[in-house]
This record gives C-alpha cells, sequence and structure tokens, in this order.
C-alpha cells in the first residue's frame, strides 16, 4: 500500500476539504497520513520521511498558498526526498486567474501537480495513480 | 507488626526504607555510604545495622519483605537512535527516560561509521533503535540495524522501529552473536507515542543484565528483588501520588524535581494540554508521566557546566537579596566540581549553594515545561504549543539531597513559576510546594508495586 502525505498549509483552517481528500484517497487504497489543517513545511517533510510517503498533497484554501509553499521544493530535496511527488490543490491563489498561469508559477516552484480552484480530488485520483500507483 | 524493607541503591549512599505493613507507618531510614566497587552489601549491611540499632523494634528475621532499585553505578545509562529528529529520535530518547535512564548518546537518519565508533567508545549498557512509522520508512532502520550489527558493541539492542522490517532486522541480527529485543514500534503512527513495550524491556534488561555488570546482584541474595532504576521508581510514586488509588484521591497534576550532583530530573505528571483554545498543538505525543534529565545542571559533578550555561551577571540574580558575600563564582564552581564530597560549612558557601539549586531549578524548568511560539500569519498572530502546558499543576515537590536538607527548599523550588522574560514558557503559575523530606519518594514508587494504597497514603502524610 502506498503512503501520501495530506494536510492543509500555512495558517488555514479549512477543514472540511481535508477530510474529504482523506477519505476518498483511504477509499481508493492509499495508506492515508493526515497531519490536518495549520502545517508548516517542516510537519510535511518530517512526516513524509518518517512514513515514506510517495507523494505528498499539499492543500491550501485561504488565499495565501503561495506564499505557504515557497521553497517547499527545495527543503523537500534537502531532506533526501527528491523522490517523493508534490502536489498542491484548493483555492492556491487570490481570487480568479488564469489558471494557466497560475500553473506555471507553481510548477516553477518545483510542483509535480497543480490543480486550480474546482478540481475535486476524485479528478486528481487518476494522475496519483499514474505517478505513484497504488 | 509487619516491616516491608525498600532500599535504594543510590550513587552515593544506600538509603534504607522501613515501613510497617500492618499500622501503616515509616518506622525509621537509615543510610550508608554505596560499596559497588568493593561488595555492594557492605553499604546495605551497615544501613541495615543502624537501622537495627535506631530501631530495636524491628526484629531482623520478622522482615517480610525486601524490595530495591538502583542508580549506583552511574546509573542505567542508554543511547537513543531514530530516524526524524522530533520524531522517532524524540520518541525514542523519552521512551529511555520513562524507564529511568540517562540518554548519553543521541543519533538520527544513517548512522555513519564515524558515529559508530563514538557508540562504540561510549560507556553504554543499553541501545534503542528506532525509526519509521509501521508501514513507514524501514530502509533507515535497516541501516543502522546492519552498522550496530558490523560494530563491536556488545550491549543489548532493542530495536522499536517500524514494524514491517522485523523480519529483516531478525535476518540482519541472526548467528551475529548480538543480544537484541523486537518490541513494539516507539512511533506506530504519526506523533503517536508508545513507549510501554520498550520501558518493559529496559527494565528486563536491566534485572536480568545491568545489576549484574554494575556489581549490584550480589544484593539479590539478601532481597527479594532488584526491580527497577531509581528514576523509575520516583516516577511510578509520582504517578500514583497524582493519579490517587481507587477510592483515596491523588493529588491532581503534579511535578517532582530532583536536583543531584550530576543531574536534575524533572518528573510532571498531566496530560498538558492548550488551556486556551487559540492554541494549536505541534510535535510529538506528550507522555502523560514525563521526565526529563538534565546533565549539565547538578550541585557538583556538573557544577562546572553552568559556567557555560549563565553569565557572571546572570548568575548574581540567584543570590538572596540579603547576601552581601562578593562570591568567586568561578572558584566557587570548581571547588565543587573537584571535591564531590564538599559539604557547605559557612554562610556564604550555604548561600552560593543555594544559588547553584536554584539555577538547576530555573533552567531545568525551562527545558522541561512546553512553549508557546507566535506565528505572525496573514491573517494575524496564532499560536503554536509545542511540550506541555503546565500551567495548572498544582503541586510542586522537591527531593534529591540539596532540596530535602534545605530550609529554604521552597524559596529554591519557587524558581519554578519565575516568570521574567520568560513568557513564552508554560510554567506553573500557582502551585503549593512540598518537600519529601524524609527522602521517601523512590522507596514508595517501590512499595507502590505490591501495596499501593500504602504507599499513597505515606506519601500524603510524609511530604511537607
Ligand atoms: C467554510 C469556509 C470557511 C470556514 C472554515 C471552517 C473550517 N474550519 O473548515 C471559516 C469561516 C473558518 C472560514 C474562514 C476564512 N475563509 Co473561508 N471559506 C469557507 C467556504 C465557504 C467553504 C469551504 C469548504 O469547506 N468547502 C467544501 C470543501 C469540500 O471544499 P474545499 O475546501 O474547496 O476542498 C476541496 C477542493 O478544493 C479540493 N482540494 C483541496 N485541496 C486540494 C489539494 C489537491 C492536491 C487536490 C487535487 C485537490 C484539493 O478537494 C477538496 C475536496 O473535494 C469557502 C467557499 C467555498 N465555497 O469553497 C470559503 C473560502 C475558502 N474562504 C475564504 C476566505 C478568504 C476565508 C478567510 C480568509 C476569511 C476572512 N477574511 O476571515 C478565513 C480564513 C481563516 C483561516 N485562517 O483559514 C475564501 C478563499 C479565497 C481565496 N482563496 O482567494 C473562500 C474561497 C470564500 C471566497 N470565495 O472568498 N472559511
Amino acid at each position: 500500500m502506498k503512503t501520501v502525505v495530506i494536510g492543509v498549509i500555512g495558517a488555514d483552517v479549512h477543514a472540511v476539504g481535508n477530510k474529504i481528500i482523506d477519505y476518498v484517497l483511504s477509499e481508493n487504497g492509499y495508506n492515508v497520513v493526515n497531519i490536518g489543517v495549520l502545517s508548516t513545511q517542516e510537519d510535511f517533510i518530517n512526516a513524509a520521511i518518517e512514513t515514506d510517503a510517495k507523494a505528498i498533497l499539499v492543500s491550501s484554501l485561504y488565499g495565501h498558498g503561495e506564499m505557504d509553499v515557497r521553497f517547499m521544493k527545495e527543503k523537500c530535496d534537502e531532506a533526501g526526498l527528491g523522490h517523493v511527488k508534490l502536489y498542491v490543490g484548493g483555492n492556491i491563489v487570490v481570487g480568479k486567474q488564469d489558471v494557466s498561469e497560475v500553473e506555471k508559477r507553481f510548477k516553477k516552484m518545483g510542483f509535480d501537480r497543480v490543480y486550480p480552484p474546482g478540481v475535486k480530488i476524485e479528478d486528481a485520483l487518476t494522475d496519483l495513480k499514474e505517478d505513484i500507483g497504488i | 507488626m509487619k516491616p516491608y524493607l525498600l532500599v535504594d541503591f543510590g550513587s552515593t549512599y544506600t538509603k534504607l526504607t522501613c515501613v510497617d505493613l500492618d499500622r501503616e507507618y515509616i518506622i525509621g531510614t537509615s543510610k550508608a555510604t554505596t560499596t559497588v566497587e568493593t561488595n555492594v552489601l557492605d553499604g546495605y549491611n551497615k544501613a541495615l545495622n543502624r537501622l537495627l540499632r535506631d530501631h530495636p523494634e524491628i526484629k531482623e528475621d520478622k522482615i517480610s519483605g525486601i524490595s530495591a532499585c538502583s542508580s549506583a553505578a552511574g546509573g542505567l545509562k542508554m543511547a537513543a537512535i531514530g530516524l526524524v529528529e522530533e520524531l522517532t529520535v524524540e520518541a525514542a530518547k523519552r521512551a529511555c527516560l520513562g524507564a529511568g535512564a540517562i540518554v548519553n548518546l543521541v543519533f538520527s537518519h544513517h548512522m555513519t561509521k564515524r558515529e559508530i565508533k563514538k557508540l562504540e567508545e561510549a560507556d553504554i549498557d543499553i541501545i534503542l533503535l528506532a525509526g519509521g512509522t509501521n508501514g513507514g520508512n524501514q530502509e533507515c532502520l535497516l541501516h543502522n540495524a546492519k552498522r550496530l550489527r558490523d560494530s563491536s558493541i556488545d550491549v543489548p539492542i532493542i530495536i522499536a522501529g517500524n514494524k514491517d522490517a522485523s523480519d529483516n532486522i531478525d535476518d540482519i541480527f541472526e548467528d551475529s552473536g548480538k543480544e537484541y529485543y523486537i518490541v513494539a514500534n516507539v512511533m506506530p503512527q504519526l506523533k503517536k507515542l508508545d513507549v510501554k513495550e520498550t520501558k518493559n524491556r529496559i527494565r528486563r534488561i536491566f534485572i536480568e543484565k545491568i545489576i549484574e555488570a554494575k556489581g549490584i546482584k550480589k544484593a539479590e541474595e539478601q532481597m527479594d528483588e532488584i526491580i527497577m532504576p531509581t528514576p523509575e521508581a520516583v516516577l511510578l510514586a509520582s504517578e500514583l501520588l497524582s493519579e490517587g488509588f481507587e477510592d483515596d484521591e491523588g493529588y491532581g497534576e503534579l511535578m517532582v524535581i530532583d536536583i543531584g550532583g550530576a543531574t536534575t530530573d524533572v518528573h510532571t505528571i498531566g496530560e498538558g494540554f492548550p488551556k486556551r483554545t487559540e492554541v494549536i498543538m505541534k510535535g510529538l505525543q506528550e507522555p502523560f508521566a514525563k521526565r526529563t534529565v538534565e546533565g549539565d545542571l547538578g550541585m557538583r559533578y556538573s557544577a562546572n557546566a553552568l559556567l557555560s550555561l549563565v553569565s557572571n551577571y546572570e548568575f548574581k540574580k540567584y543570590f538572596s537579596d540579603d547576601d552581601k558575600c562578593d562570591h568567586n563564582i568561578k572558584k566557587s564552581l570548581e571547588r565543587r566540581k573537584n571535591d564531590i564530597d564538599f559539604i557547605p560549612q559557612t554562610k556564604d558557601e550555604e548561600e552560593f549553594d543555594k544559588a547553584i539549586a536554584k539555577i538547576c531549578c530555573d533552567v531545568s524548568m525551562s527545558r522541561h515545561v512546553g512553549h508557546v511560539e507566535v506565528v505572525h500569519t496573514p491573517l494575524g498572530d496564532m499560536y503554536y504549543q509545542t511540550g506541555k502546558d503546565l500551567s495548572d499543576i498544582k503541586y510542586v515537590i522537591g527531593t534529591g539531597g540539596v532540596l530535602i536538607s534545605n530550609s529554604d527548599a521552597k524559596i529554591i523550588l519557587k524558581q519554578v513559576n519565575k516568570k521574567s522574560n520568560r513568557a513564552l514558557e508554560l510554567r506553573p503559575n500557582n502551585p503549593s510546594y512540598l518537600i519529601d523530606k524524609s527522602y521517601i519518594l523512590s522507596s514508595m514508587g517501590l512499595l507502590s508495586q505490591k501495596h499501593p494504597r500504602i504507599a499513597l497514603k505515606l506519601m500524603k502524610q510524609y511530604l511537607l
């Protein structure tokens, strides 16, 4: 069974989506390690090391995601997690912005997959299966 | 009368406490210098003779049982190895401390040959190897297990890591000649702490092996059992006093501070959850009964270490207001380090000892209690709490040489709620202070194994 770490980054308290992601991924055969809301980059990284996670799914709902995830990829590399897939989704930027622009910015920061608002976790399952299997 | 004898083989003294199980009181106590170098029974017999001499009502052949704990010959020394510092390394450390050990060496991630060498050269009694949640990382655990197998280390190794690796661990150590034990993972799930099996295993190794190696085994000829390291006995006593027994209520959340010659131990019993709502808990789950040991805070062996911890300017703040002596701090500390049996003779020397004790108390508190950290977020300030919130602790109990004999013991203990410049430390706000004047805490921990009700009653009577 593959392990994925999920959580909501920064000072973000939106808890409902996080619970749904936990449920959906568990139902689909993943070992989900949920670090919950208000998590720091270090929390994600430490969790991924100890649990041997194959992917980290970062959620950000409150609009400050772009700031909260800066240098996260670099920290993963530093911690020996270069092989771990890094996803981000939710309402990752403030308001409505051009999706492809947003995606470009986050990919430049090292994220493997970037999901704009409206993308549900179910939609990302195929990507996850492709990237890490089940 | 039904006398029951409790023995504590300490680093300096062998201490005896005799309890009458019938009338439920402490008949008497005695002590003599610990004699592990020659024959540990010499010191024990001396103390026993003193006890029998002072209390002729105790008839030696009527003693109904003898239990002992020990911290002699340097106590129980362990090395803790884990993966991530804040997670399995911390979990491993807590398991060792909770079992009454001193953690002399700590390693994280993949052990290097250099680190193995350090471990080989160190004076360690047991090694605890952790790493990975169940279902999580195995690779690091296996790497470290192989490194340990290939080393010249010949002390017992307890493996309390990812359970998935167990079969491979067996393969690694099979035919290696190493003594190893696989127990439940100290961190089975992320941030969840489970130290019970590890603690039990440490205690069993202690009983079966360590006391032999330390020359205390001989004492078993004369007593029923040497059942645990002394600090574990103190922790058990604290737990009993806090939680109570059946209908006899306990004291609730409490703290025990033991300032010794080499270390300062702090035990707290309590959940330590945040007391305010806007606080978010961070880090590994805290043990309900938590023990920390500060190897650089002590009255004698480690007195010198204070020089690097507090500046002269800060040190002076710990002298009483009416202390007019112009202490030579460096010299006074060195003197105590070089003469560990030093007993203050003058008022000035007493004052100086008091200042050391205050520093031990103050600094160990900073390290033991939880901290809040203000995080400035786009949405205003929030608070993260790491460690236990001990602001509602009801009792602070002092034990250990300097505290039990000092008439100003409570003044020393009051350092625990010193708040200046420490607004972010979750120290006890307004506790009551008690002193273990008759030095019975470890004995009561021993007694609690078979007679918890009596141990609780006696603690309530004798802690003043
Ligand atoms: C409920 C709610 C709150 C509640 C949250 C209660 C709680 N503890 O959960 C409260 C009142 C506390 C709240 C506060 C705030 N909120 Co609010 N909140 C909402 C609301 C109405 C619903 C959120 C929700 O639960 N949705 C249901 C779940 C199931 O959906 P979801 O969270 O989006 O998650 C799904 C997807 O996003 C996706 N997903 C999420 N992460 C990831 C990751 C990956 C990798 C993938 C593939 C998919 C994925 O899958 C999830 C499950 O299907 C939304 C508006 C909305 N309709 O979405 C605003 C909204 C999220 N909030 C918003 C804001 C601005 C705030 C505040 C800053 C307001 C303020 N000024 O105080 C604060 C921030 C507080 C904080 N520190 O976090 C904005 C965010 C705007 C932006 N990003 O540009 C929104 C969008 C409202 C709006 N349109 O303005 N909020």
